[in-house]
Order: structure tokens, then C-alpha cells, then sequence
């Protein structure tokens, strides 16, 4: 081979195996615009609501019960976490057994067991105990109600037992994440020091974190499910609370993904190549009437026009297509929505009959008093939409008065249920709250069940059907998932059938991408599972 | 003047207690609960309970105030209700982004406001003065927030040449003087130098117009002065008003504008400020808000120090 052919077949192979070399070392990093002010809480339990749990909470650490989430073509399931299997007890049905998962390490090296468990519920649960964190307990006791006690069995099985039987406790369990307590001990038992160098068992370890600026999460290469191994080596959470700030820094390819566009921006969004993706997502934006003596809504009929009286389709159209119709307190492709009899529709003549009925027309309308919010995470776009349903209700006779509060202000109204003096002394008859539905508690347990009324729960209404009284009761001990989800199908529907809520539409959690990214999965939950991403 | 800057410092005591005390009652009279923020909407009344008692918001409103109060003096400002972070450390980082930001802004703002100003009181009733005027007004009247948005279309997604957020690369605000970090500058500091900017221009034009009126003009121009040789003798008449107006514009953007550091996701106090209010952070609040304050008196502290040394007669 003469000379200058061999040189110059060099100078072509080294530069293209440079690339190459250097293709499959390069970094891949994807950053994510989040709507939040501040990055959640990177201790173990997540501040910020369920949409945080993407965020710090399942990438760093592992649940005992996870949640499918990186499929969204249908509604996840629980499935193997950090328990390989549980098991109720079938002596004592208040005692569940989980068997814990073997090999597996948090991300500063020591071994998950069954101490690990205890110690972390006794963060959260035992304010007796050094590691108790007031903060993550706030934020994770609520959702895990059931548990009364617990205890190592073995270094690989831990007890939990629960006030009553629960059959539906597994489903509180993706709440409950689990930290380290070697590192704990490491960084001189202070939580504060543990956000920033945070361990858990997850997909993905904190490399940093800046506090309200970014935090950056880098592949856990030694992840125990291979199945589930990051796809990107770095994920930087960038807090931008402003939405459109948010959709200008990803216009101006800052951000690769953003969550919750404004709808006025993504006619652009698109224009410009980016993907707008959504999906099912386990909320509602509902009414949620009072039923106590005195309250116009006790009258069957008058919920029942109140639900016919809306044209759902506007209320999309006024979120730019970023809302579904709802049909009940869950979405038809449910495993729990049932079968209900009351058909929800925008039927303005069926609407005016059951006024009529009810003995009430535009001329001798109805009068209703509703708190709502001005704004707020879960409100979507409140002023417009309950100014476009104030409308459509006087147009059978339904003539509603506002008051229009603080989010955080009608949190307490909330809490304080129908016949609360801040409700039941202003003459507030209903109120407008974004629920989530996430699992069958916090979908219908709560509101169902005519035990949960304040201060006991938020069946905000009082409402009581002792049919479904008996079905929950039926649900707590059935531990066949098959017959569980039948019955709280029949919760459902009755829910429906009785009007409970007036449903209006349910979110469809947006996010926006940009061409470069692959492989993101929206779940149809509010966990989501950032390892699908590729970049 | 040693006892000249003790009294002032001595002034600063009460209005740093006046403006904290004002705050704490206004964040305590608007609605909401600062538990919000740490506490799921549905949490269980124990937990609310336990929650109070432990960040001390069970006791009342005075004994709240005089607790943060007698640990303020010692310099501890206390921990954020909600990212549990000391409220020092949260702030004073928020300070170095914002005096960056504010330091930038205020220079330019000064730098353009003189020059504008000086050029349209000089041919005051011409078209630069006209043309100054309307830049003024504009600067003074368009919202922060709108003209924000507006560079931020044009140069950041039109034209590609400023970053739309952030204080500099990949969300860092790790600050160096470089490249990246100052485009990450630019279009912050411009929304941000706007209003001092009209302002200043606006005093600036008023007083050279007025200075060109004064006899003593007269009779320099009557000695045959030069044109440069006037305008100094201008400047230094001007310098002081100026100054106390450029100080106390500075001294407002120190507050970090809420808007533009929320529009640009800028890390400083106005987003802090902002963040805080949102969550009902009465330790994060109060901790910004006073140092804040203490920013703003000691920057009136040094424009009255500055300008006796400018104007004697004013020590006299």
C-alpha cells in the first residue's frame, strides 16, 4: 500500500473511532422543568403533593409496594418493591408479612434488611424515636393511616399490623419510601445534612442539590431491578414555577421537558416540533355538594340537573383541550367505575325537567352558595371554569354565589366539612376542590364511607348510604383483588348513581417534550417513572 | 462624623424593628396557614397539632414575634418552615444573586439615566429631549413583568442569543465572569434597569435644565468657559440630588424585584420573597425581609455619608 493511501486511510478511521469512542462515553442528560418553587424534599418522603413523588421520591428511593408507572396504555398496578411478596396473616387479618428483598443495597453502600423497615417507620410514625423527622412524618402519615404497629420477624421479613382489616393496605404502601439509616448516622443524625446527601435504594443516587435552583440525579448503575436501570445517565430537576417561564426555557432549549404548560402557549409549543403528551390521570375537578338538612343539594334531582347542566366539551375547550369529561369521581377506563345507571351528559332539557320536578325554574331559581379557590396546584384554570358552570346552572335554574378564597384557606373549609361553622355559618353549600384519585382510598373511601365525615375524614358532605357503608366494610376484608375491585366498582356506582359530586372534568397531568426526547411514559397515575427517558 | 454615621446606624434600630413587626402582621392577617406548606391538605388534626407545636405556631402571634425577635439579635434568623433550611443560609444566597443582579441593573441603569438625562436637559425642548422623555416614561410606566416577557420572545426565543431563565448554565448560579454566565445577565439586568433608568433620567434632565438657567452658568459662560469646563461645575451641583435618587433606586432593586426574578427564574431575594409569601414561611420571610431592610439602610447610610463630602454644605 503506497504511503499516502495508508496515511490517509488513517487520517479517516481515527477521527470517526474518536466519535465513536467518544459517543459511547458522553454523558446523556436530560433536564426537566418542574412547576414546583422549590425542589421537593430529598430525605425519603416528598413535600409537594403526589406529582413530587417523581421528583425525590421514587428516583432515589424504593417503596416495600411499588406502583407500575412506566407503562401508560392502562391504569398501573402494585407490584414487588422492596417486599418481594406480602401476605396477610390468616389467623390475624390485622397482620400483614412482607418478605424483603435480598441483595439489595442503598446507594452508600450498606444493606437493605428488615432493621432498615422498623427504623424507617419509626421516622415517620415513632415521635419517641432519634430519627423522626416532624416534616416527613407530616407528609406521609396521612397516607399510611392503617398502620398501628410493627416489627422485624427476620433480617428478610417484617410485620406490619394494622388498626383494624385492611384489605386495601398495600395500596398505602408507595406512599412510604425508605431511607438509609447508615448514612443517617453518617452525616450526624441531621435531616437537613441527609437532603443533601441523600440514600436510598433507587434507580437513581443525588449528585447534587441546590436548594430552589436544581438538583441532579445521576444513573444508579448498581440498581437491583436491571429491568428498570435508568436510560439517561443525569436528570436535572429545574424548579420554574411560572409557567410560562417554564415553556420559554424550553422554546429556548434550556429544558429538554416541562410539566404543566400553559394552555395559551401550546398551539406554539407544537408549531416549533415539541410533543405535547398526556394522559388518564387519576383526578377530578368536581363540585362536592353538601347533603345536611337545610342545603339545596339534598334533593337527588337537583344533583342530578346540576350534572346535566354542564357541556363538559366546553370546559376542555376552555383548557385547550388539556382536561377530559369526567364521568363519575373516576374515568371510564377504571377497573373501579362499574356500571352506573345515571348516564353524566350535557342534556339541558333532562336538566330542566328534574328542576322542574325539584320545583324550581329560571324564574324561581335555586340559590346556592360554593367555595372555591382562586387558584392553586390541582385547581386548573378555577375563575374561568366556575364562572362558565355558574353560567350553565342559571341556565336551569340554579343560581350560584361565589366565595372565592386562598387555596390554603380552602383547605380549612375542607377540612372542616358541610357543617362547619366557616361553611355551614356562611350558608356554603358545596365546595370546589381538585381530589386526587390515586387509589381506592383517596378515589372513594374517603369520600364514601359515612364514618369519614370532620374531624374524622373529608366526606366533606355527610354524605351516608348504608349500603355502601356495607360494601366498604365488605372491601376492608376482602383480599381477593378480583372481588375487591368488583365491589369498589359498586362503591362507584352508587357514588354516581346518587349524584354525590357534581364531575366536571379530569386532568390530564401535560407535559411537553422536546424532539430529543425518547421513552417517556406518562403513567396514568401521578407517580411517574423518569428511568424510561432516553435522551 | 463618627457620630454622625452612630446616628444614623442608632436611626436604623427602629425602622428595621417597625418594618419587621409590620411584616409579621400583615403575613399573620392575610389568609392561608403556614402548615399548608408542610402538611398534606388532608392531614389528620394530631398531626396539625403536633406540627404547630413544633414550629412554635401554637403559641400566640406576640410571643411568636418577641421568640424570632430575641433570636434574630443573637443572628439566628431560625429555619424555613418549609425546606427546613437554615433561613441565613437561604438568604444570604439569595442576596449574592440579587446584588449581582441589582449591581448590574443599578449600573446601568445610572449610566444610561445620566447620560440621557444630561443630554436632554441640555437641549431641553429638542428632539433628544424628546426623544429622552418618552424613553423615561416608558420606563417608568411599562410593567416589569410584560417588558420581561417581551425580551424574552425577541432575544431569547426569536433570536436565540440570551438564555429565556436561570442564572447561568444548566440552572447553575454558581456565579463566574464568564461568557455563559454573563448572557444568563443580560436580559434580567435590562428589564430590571428600566425604572431607575427613567427615573434618573427624569431628575438628571430636570436639573441640568435648571442649572443652565442659574446665574452662575451665566456668568462662567460670561468668563468664556468652556462648554466641558461648565458641564463640570453642572455635574458636581447635581451630583448630590442625584446620588440620593441613584442610592435609593439601587435600594429598590436590592428588593429584588419579585416580578422579573419569578419571570426569569432568577435565584434572589424577590424569588425567595415570593416563594415565602406563597407558602406562608414566616422564618424565610421575616429572615429576607430584614436583611433586605438592613441592605437598604446601610445604602442610605453611605449615600448620606457620600454626600457631604460632595456638597459641604450640606455637613453644615
Amino acid at each position: 500500500m503506497a504511503l499516502d493511501k495508508w496515511v490517509a486511510r488513517w487520517l479517516m478511521v481515527v477521527p470517526v473511532a474518536l466519535a465513536l469512542h467518544s459517543g459511547v462515553h458522553a454523558e446523556t442528560v436530560a433536564r426537566y422543568g418542574i412547576s414546583m418553587a422549590d425542589i421537593p424534599l430529598t430525605t425519603g418522603q416528598p413535600d409537594r403533593g403526589a406529582g413530587a413523588y417523581q421528583f425525590t421520591g421514587h428516583t432515589i428511593y424504593d417503596p416495600l409496594i411499588a406502583w407500575e408507572a412506566n407503562i401508560g396504555t392502562r391504569p398501573g398496578k402494585l407490584i414487588p418493591g422492596l417486599a418481594t411478596e406480602w401476605k396477610v396473616d390468616p389467623k390475624d387479618q390485622k397482620k400483614w408479612l412482607f418478605t424483603l428483598r435480598k441483595g439489595v443495597k442503598f446507594h452508600d453502600g450498606s444493606d437493605f434488611k428488615a432493621d432498615a423497615v422498623v427504623w424507617n417507620l419509626d421516622k415517620v410514625l415513632n415521635d419517641k424515636s432519634p430519627q423522626f423527622d416532624a416534616k416527613q412524618s407530616a407528609q406521609v402519615r396521612p397516607r399510611i393511616p392503617s398502620i398501628v404497629s410493627y416489627r422485624k420477624v427476620n433480617d428478610y421479613a417484617v410485620e406490619i399490623t394494622t388498626k383494624e382489616i385492611d384489605a386495601l393496605f398495600p395500596y398505602q404502601l408507595p406512599w412510604f419510601l425508605i431511607s438509609s439509616p447508615a448514612q443517617w448516622e453518617k452525616v450526624g443524625r441531621d435531616w437537613n445534612k441527609f437532603a443533601s446527601q441523600a440514600s436510598g435504594t433507587g434507580p437513581f443516587k443525588l449528585d447534587k442539590l441546590v436548594p430552589r435552583e436544581r438538583a441532579e440525579l445521576v444513573k444508579n448503575a448498581g440498581y437491583w431491578d436491571k429491568s428498570r436501570l435508568a436510560q439517561t445517565d443525569r436528570v436535572i430537576l429545574l424548579p420554574i414555577p411560572d409557567a410560562l417561564t417554564r415553556a420559554n426555557a424550553l422554546l429556548n432549549g434550556q429544558v429538554d421537558i416541562i410539566e404543566t404548560p400553559p394552555p395559551d402557549v401550546l398551539p406554539q409549543l407544537k408549531s416549533s416540533g415539541f410533543k405535547l403528551v398526556t394522559n388518564v390521570t387519576p383526578h377530578v375537578w368536581p363540585y362536592h355538594f353538601s347533603t345536611q338538612p337545610g342545603s339545596p343539594w339534598t334533593d337527588i334531582r337537583v344533583r342530578k340537573a346540576a350534572n346535566l347542566a354542564v357541556d363538559r366539551s366546553g370546559i376542555v375547550a376552555l383548557m385547550n383541550g388539556l382536561a377530559v369529561p369526567a364521568y363519575g369521581q373516576l374515568d371510564p377506563t377504571s377497573p373501579w367505575f362499574g356500571k352506573p345507571t345515571f348516564k353524566i351528559k350535557y342534556d339541558l332539557a333532562a336538566a330542566r325537567a328534574l328542576m322542574a320536578q325539584a320545583g324550581y325554574s329560571p324564574s324561581k331559581p335555586l340559590k346556592a352558595k360554593i367555595v372555591i379557590a382562586q387558584g392553586g396546584t390541582g385547581q386548573m384554570l378555577s375563575l374561568p371554569m366556575n364562572e362558565y358552570i355558574q353560567q350553565s346552572l342559571a341556565e336551569i335554574g340554579i343560581q350560584v354565589q361565589f366565595e372565592v378564597v386562598e387555596l390554603e384557606t380552602l383547605y380549612l373549609h375542607w377540612r372542616s366539612g358541610a357543617k362547619g361553622d366557616i361553611n355551614a355559618g356562611k350558608g356554603i353549600t358545596a365546595i370546589n376542590l381538585g381530589y386526587v384519585t390515586a387509589d381506592p382510598f383517596y378515589a372513594l373511601t374517603r369520600f364514601a364511607d359515612s364514618r369519614y365525615v370532620a374531624p374524622n375524614g373529608v366526606n366533606w358532605g355527610g354524605w351516608s348510604n348504608p349500603k355502601v357503608d356495607a360494601e366498604l366494610d365488605q372491601i376492608r376484608t376482602t383480599f381477593d383483588v378480583k372481588a375487591q375491585d368488583k365491589l369498589l366498582a359498586q362503591v362507584h356506582q352508587a357514588m354516581v348513581d346518587d349524584a354525590l359530586m357534581l364531575w366536571v372534568v379530569h386532568d390530564v397531568n401535560p407535559h411537553v417534550i422536546s424532539p430529543k426526547v425518547k421513552g417517556f411514559i406518562q403513567a396514568q397515575h401521578w407517580f411517574q417513572d423518569l428511568t424510561t427517558i432516553r435522551m | 462624623m463618627f457620630s454622625y454615621i452612630l446616628k444614623r446606624l442608632l436611626y436604623a434600630i427602629p425602622i428595621a424593628l417597625s418594618v419587621t413587626l409590620l411584616s409579621f402582621m400583615l403575613v399573620y392577617l392575610a389568609p392561608g396557614d403556614p402548615l399548608n406548606a408542610i402538611a398534606p391538605a388532608d392531614a389528620p388534626a394530631d398531626v396539625i397539632a403536633a406540627l404547630k407545636s413544633a414550629y412554635g405556631l401554637d403559641k400566640p402571634v406576640p410571643v411568636q414575634y418577641g421568640m424570632w425577635l430575641s433570636r434574630a439579635v443573637q443572628g439566628d434568623l431560625g429555619t424555613s418552615i418549609a425546606s427546613g433550611r437554615q433561613v441565613v443560609t437561604e438568604v444570604m444566597s439569595a442576596v449574592s444573586n440579587t446584588l449581582l443582579l441589582a449591581g448590574v441593573a443599578g449600573f446601568i441603569g445610572v449610566l444610561f439615566g445620566c447620560v440621557l438625562g444630561a443630554l436632554a436637559g441640555y437641549w431641553h425642548g429638542g428632539w433628544i429631549d424628546r426623544i429622552a422623555t418618552f424613553l423615561s416614561v416608558i420606563g417608568v410606566s411599562v410593567p416589569h413583568y410584560w417588558l420581561g416577557l417581551v425580551l424574552t420572545i425577541i432575544f431569547s426565543i426569536w433570536l436565540g442569543w440570551f438564555p429565556a431563565m436561570g442564572a447561568g448554565p444548566g440552572g447553575s448560579s454558581e456565579w463566574l465572569w464568564d461568557y455563559d454566565h454573563i448572557r444568563h445577565l443580560v436580559l434580567p439586568a435590562i428589564t430590571l434597569a428600566v425604572i431607575p433608568m427613567g427615573i434618573i433620567t427624569r431628575t438628571v434632565r430636570a436639573l441640568v435644565a435648571d442649572m443652565l438657567e442659574q446665574e452662575f452658568v451665566i456668568a462662567l459662560r460670561a468668563r468664556g468657559l468652556s462648554n466641558r469646563a461648565i458641564f463640570r461645575h453642572i455635574a458636581k451641583n447635581t451630583a448630590p440630588t442625584v446620588l440620593a435618587v441613584a442610592g435609593l433606586q439601587i435600594g429598590y432593586l436590592m428588593g429584588g424585584s419579585i416580578l422579573v426574578e419569578t419571570v426569569f427564574a432568577w435565584p434572589g431575594t424577590g424569588f425567595l420573597l415570593n416563594t415565602a409569601i406563597f407558602q406562608r414561611d414566616m422564618p424565610l420571610l421575616q429572615g429576607t425581609i430584614l436583611v433586605l431592610c438592613m441592605f437598604f439602610v446601610g445604602l442610605n447610610l453611605i449615600v448620606d455619608i457620600l454626600q457631604p463630602l460632595l456638597d459641604p454644605r450640606m455637613g453644615r
